[in-house]
């Protein structure tokens, strides 16, 4: 049993190892193979769970994540950055080392938080919920540091693979939820795709300062 | 819902319903096509049955729902004129201090209920409560309830909306809606809060005498004939105000027997304000209705065209100026008797406090007389100033009857005050823990007593007979001993032999004094001459200028404060996503740093 933490933990740990690795990337392909590769982890993570939980409709979830995350969505970003034109590089607002000590802050916050909150809880699942908030935080920051689109839709998913992680490490969580979640990044997807076509005819331009201009905020 | 009617509550729902009664039958002869209209019509019931309920509401939740209904249908009916930009001001305005003082009626009852969750007012006089918490009730009550009654410095929507509503509204705004906030503070402060301290009065008593005497300032230094009756009952609210804190302070120190004056001079006055107040509007409104002016400057002369409107008008000066045999000189009576009780406070601040109120109050009772004086002679008296007015024509007849009939009731409450203070004994008892001596104390039987008979005796039908008799017999002699002739002959015009009505003294004239000596230093007046150069023949102009200090500092500066603040937190509308995803995540980390903390 004890063995099945252990695994469940590692796979959770590497794909924070990804989510660090997303902050530093410098090329928006290098993001979006760090961002497959974490929904592979994520996929292997839930279909873990699904085995050894023995709760097989865990493993749609895992179909789904890896299906969706680690094949769809990143190649259709990368058709998405290859049509536009757009600039390979990654925009940042604060740099590679600033965001990698903030990131540690977060995570041993997160890890602080959870340890000393759940104290009373069963031990085993304490130290995946750290990690799964850890990603979820490290998703977040992703997007308030990293200035293109396609980085603030990659850095949106990851925090949504953080919060499946944890969805997944809980028990008793209805499958309805995993698949909205699903859904609900699909749907993320499509919003964000069209907003960036639209953006990109009419103002030739994917910054996040386009659609401030749309909104005529700042002249 | 609990509803219950006890004395307290019948007594205002007294002055309420023969208010509501005047305003009706007045209505009856309003012009249907012009001056009535679907945004007056369904709403005055809806006003004439909020008051009442509110009266009769037995726990919070119905006293607060009443409350607003009454507030907003009253909102409702001050705009119902609203292409006038000076009511869509005056409705703003009101609007606006009805929600904060409803909002601080529900903090002081929200003090009053604790922490126990029941809103029964039975309960609510039973809970304990500290002293401070107390305080706070007794500042909220008087935010809240002071603000629709026109407590200095709340009373400022009260000159603005008050005149905005259609003449018959405002005779019930300012005559019975006052009435009905003094009610919520008799309801909150002498029964729910418990026994008194006597430093509750002082708040009572400082505002009060302020309000009284600052409200006639203002109805002095003003040229429109609803706006002068608005910011009379001010100062009326005033007075009243001043006798609820006497008789609190007189119940805390144990001097139940003046309590009992102050409390019943308090009681008196609101309803015989109710009446003369609602008569004077009611004038007011007709003399608007026959000529379309309310400004003192196009008036003039109304007592050749309606004569009775002007008799009727005459009597509800007389009361509010407090000439016996009128209702108005019984309240105001009661009152300095309670006044000149105090040097028998045990508290040195009361003690010390009361001549300097009873000083205030003189001095408003004479500004009183000198403000309706002004108010009857400008309007009523001399020459009409404006070719509409001298076309005027008697008010129709419903409007003749409510206001003859409130005159009356105005004569009768003067000559029998002693019979409606016995009528209110049960509210003495219950509030103010004793009543004033009965019918038989005195030396005739409608004599009213409030003290003992050799003290304090106010004999009101030996008055008025002494004032029959003499005016009388002094109208025979001087008819008798002079000529019968009446004749007539050109006004004396200063020796300018220009024929216009303007050369007639103003209401700005008859004001000047008053204002040379308080307008300096409480309005900041500043008078202007513009003379002309020798040899120019256009005329010398003179221009006052006021400036209301109280409107400055309470209001308008609050106001830019709010708007200042709400420009600065505009800015968060239009931030780049990128800030909005940085104020939600640090808004979650610091969360989390609070849980972890706790923990």
């Amino acid at each position: 049993m004890t063995h099945a933490y252990e695994v469940s933990r590692f796979l959770a740990g590497l794909m924070l190892l990804a989510s660090f690795s997303l902050l530093c990337q410098d090329r928006l392909a290098a993001v979006l193979n760090t961002f497959a590769a974490q929904a592979v982890l994520l996929s292997m993570a839930v279909g873990w769970e699904a085995w050894t939980q023995d709760r097989p409709h865990l493993f749609i979830t895992a179909a789904l994540a890896l299906g969706l995350k680690a094949i769809i969505i990143p190649v259709a970003l990368r058709r998405m950055v290859d049509r536009l034109g757009l600039t390979r590089g990654v925009d940042k607002v604060v740099g590679v080392g600033s965001t990698l000590m903030i990131g540690l802050a977060l995570t041993s916050l997160a890890l602080l938080l959870v340890l000393r909150v759940t104290a009373s809880a069963e031990s085993f699942t304490r130290e995946g919920l750290a990690l799964a908030l850890a990603i979820v935080l490290l998703g977040l920051l992703m997007m308030i540091t990293r200035r293109s689109v396609v980085t603030q839709i990659v850095g949106f998913m990851s925090l949504e693979n953080g919060l499946i992680l944890a969805a997944t490490g809980a028990r008793g969580m209805p499958l309805v939820v995993e698949i909205s979640v699903a859904f609900s990044v699909l749907i993320a997807l499509l919003v964000f795709g069209v907003f960036v076509f639209d953006i990109h005819d009419r103002f030739e331009g994917v910054g996040v300062e386009a659609i401030e201009r749309v909104r005529g905020d700042r002249e | 819902m609990r509803l219950r009617l006890d004395p307290l509550a019948a007594f205002f729902g007294l002055i309420v319903n023969i208010g509501v009664a005047a305003a009706s039958v007045y209505g009856l002869g309003l012009d249907r096509d012009h001056e009535l209209s679907p945004r007056v019509e369904p709403l005055f019931p809806a006003f004439a049955a909020a008051m009442n309920l509110v009266l009769i509401a037995d726990d919070v939740y119905s006293f607060l729902f009443f409350w607003e209904l009454m507030s907003l249908s009253s909102w409702a009916l001050v705009v119902a004129r609203h292409d006038d930009p000076a009511n869509r001001h005056a409705g703003h305005v009101y609007l606006v201090m009805a929600a904060i003082g409803t909002m601080a009626l529900l903090l002081a009852f929200a003090g009053l209920a604790g922490g126990a969750g029941d809103l029964a007012f039975a309960s609510l006089r039973a809970a304990p409560r500290a002293p401070y918490v107390a305080g706070l009730v007794l500042v909220a009550a008087l935010v809240g309830a002071g603000s629709k009654a026109g407590l200095a410095p709340l009373h400022a929507w009260l000159p603005l909306a008050h005149p905005a509503a259609p003449s018959h509204v405002s005779a019930l705004m300012s005559g019975v809606m006052t009435k009905v906030a003094i009610y919520a503070v008799i309801r909150i402060i002498f029964d729910l809060l418990g026994a008194p301290a006597w430093w509750w009065s002082l708040p009572l008593l400082a505002l009060g005498a302020a309000t009284a005497a600052l409200g006639l300032l203002y109805a002095l230094f003003d040229n429109d004939l609803k706006r002068v009756l608005a910011y009379s009952t001010v100062e009326n609210i005033g007075v009243i105000f001043v006798a609820l804190g006497l008789a609190l302070a007189f119940r805390a120190t144990g001097l139940e027997g003046s309590a009992a004056v102050a409390l019943a001079a308090g009681l008196l006055h609101a309803l015989n304000h109710s009446w003369f107040k609602s008569l004077l509007f009611l004038g007011a409104g007709a003399v608007l209705h026959a000529t379309g002016k309310r400004d003192f400057d196009g008036l003039g002369g109304m007592i050749h065209n309606m004569p009775k409107t002007a008799a009727f008008w005459l009597v509800g000066a007389m009361s509010i100026a407090a000439l016996p045999p009128f209702n108005g000189f019984v309240s105001e009576w009661l009152l300095f008797q309670a006044v000149l009780t105090g040097p028998s406070f045990p508290v040195p601040v009361l003690r010390f406090l009361s001549p300097v109120v009873g000083a205030l109050l003189a001095l408003a009772a004479a500004l009183a007389a000198a403000c309706f004086v002004r108010a009857f002679g400008v309007a009523f008296l001399g020459r009409p100033r404006d070719p509409a007015t001298a076309n005027a024509h008697e008010a129709p007849r419903a409007q003749l009857i409510a206001m003859g009939a409130l005159a009356a009731l105005c004569l009768a409450g003067g000559l029998f005050g002693g019979v409606i203070v016995q009528i209110i004994k049960p509210i003495l008892v219950a509030f103010a823990g004793a009543a004033l001596p009965g019918m038989d104390a005195g030396p005739t039987p409608f004599s009213l007593v409030a003290f003992s008979a050799a003290r304090s005796t106010y004999d009101a039908p030996t008055v008025a007979a002494f004032l029959l008799a003499s005016g009388c017999l002094s109208t025979w002699c001087a008819h008798r001993l002079s000529s019968r002739r009446t004749r007539r002959a050109p006004a004396w015009d200063c020796g300018f032999p220009e024929p216009s009505p303007r050369t007639q003294y103003t209401a700005s004239s008859f004001s000047q004094p008053l204002r040379r000596v308080y307008g300096g230093l409480l309005f900041g007046a500043v008078e202007k001459v513009d003379m002309p150069a020798p040899g120019d023949a256009r005329p010398a102009r003179l221009t006052v200028t006021l400036r209301d200090y109280l409107w400055e500092w309470f209001y308008r500066a609050p106001a830019r404060a709010v708007s200042r603040v709400s420009l600065w937190l505009d800015r968060l509308q239009s931030l780049p996503m990128r800030d909005y995803l940085l104020m939600m995540s640090g808004a979650l980390i610091a969360l989390l740093l609070v849980a972890a903390g706790l923990s």
